[in-house]
């Protein structure tokens, strides 16, 4: 519990990074490469040639897939709440796609693996989108497409 | 052999640390995101928390002469901020404040949540088409 926020969940957060960043070290220092969800999944969708092999961006893929239903089935049901509208995931889906290969990564290749190499490549990507993020859920607000 | 299982474990590590951390709800994702409104700052404890792992696994990358399992590191640059870097930064946070999703958790939540988790990862992947029919 974080005072002034009932909603926060600080220490399932920190917890969850935690796994997050071992998850990472283990790509880094066993195979010698970052962890770059945006990239894997072009690669395991064959959008992009370059990086792993095709099976380990399947299998890392499938992890992500294991790793929540091992979550859901024996810690407690995952919440999920999404927005109901089909366009905003839709044009959200599309922007993000382009606007990661464009950026070459997302919240864990330059923001984890990025951040934490005090890359400052990755840290002015990270610093880019949390700003637009903001200033993108600002203004939905204000033209009511918030949810 | 040994990069499969390395892949394996790191991705359902990945998985479980999102599951667990709450990033894999869009609304408390987004809610990072609402500065102005009724801001959740849970993100920031999970960026914390894996950036604090991480940058001990630097330190220790440093003074590797090669990974435990493979021949070589095959890592990014680091130094190259150019309009593509800043571009494609801008589009992510537009769709990621739009849709309170980032590629991890949107295929995480294909299993969770199907139907919407489906329609955001095929548009994704949509997106990611355009870039390649077109980026470069």
């Amino acid at each position: 519990m974080l005072p002034g926020f009932p909603d926060a969940m600080p220490v399932e957060g920190f917890f969850g990074g935690f796994m997050i960043g071992l998850a990472a070290t283990l790509m880094l220092l066993g195979s010698g490469r970052i962890v770059g969800i945006s990239g894997l999944v072009a690669r395991a969708t064959m959008q992009s040639r370059s990086g792993v092999s095709l099976p380990v961006a399947w299998l890392f893929v499938g992890g992500l897939l294991l790793g929540a239903i091992l979550v859901n089935s024996f810690i407690g049901p995952i919440q999920t709440r999404f927005p109901s509208s089909t366009a905003l995931l839709i044009a959200g889906g599309l922007i993000v796609g382009l606007g990661v290969r464009m950026g070459s990564g997302c919240t864990s290749g330059h923001g984890v693996c990025g951040m934490s190499r005090l890359s400052p490549r990755s840290l002015i990507a990270t610093a880019t989108f949390i700003t637009s993020g903001m200033a993108t859920v600002a203004i939905a607000n204000q033209l009511g497409w918030g949810w | 052999m040994r990069d499969a299982i390395v892949a394996i474990v790191s991705g359902t590590l990945f998985g479980g640390g999102l599951a667990f951390s709450g990033m894999m709800d869009p609304k408390r994702v987004r809610g990072f995101l609402d500065i102005f409104g009724e801001w959740d700052p849970t993100l920031a404890f999970v960026m914390g928390g894996a950036v604090i792992v991480m940058a001990i696994a630097w330190a220790l990358q440093r003074r590797m002469a090669a990974p435990l399992f493979a021949e070589a590191f095959n890592l990014p640059g680091t130094s190259l901020i150019d309009s593509k870097l800043i571009g494609g930064g801008v589009l992510f946070g537009v769709g990621w404040g739009l849709a309170g999703l980032c590629p991890g958790p949107a295929i995480a939540a294909l299993v969770i949540e199907p139907a919407s988790a489906g329609i955001f990862a095929l548009s994704m992947v949509g997106g990611m088409v355009l870039f390649r029919l077109t980026g470069k």
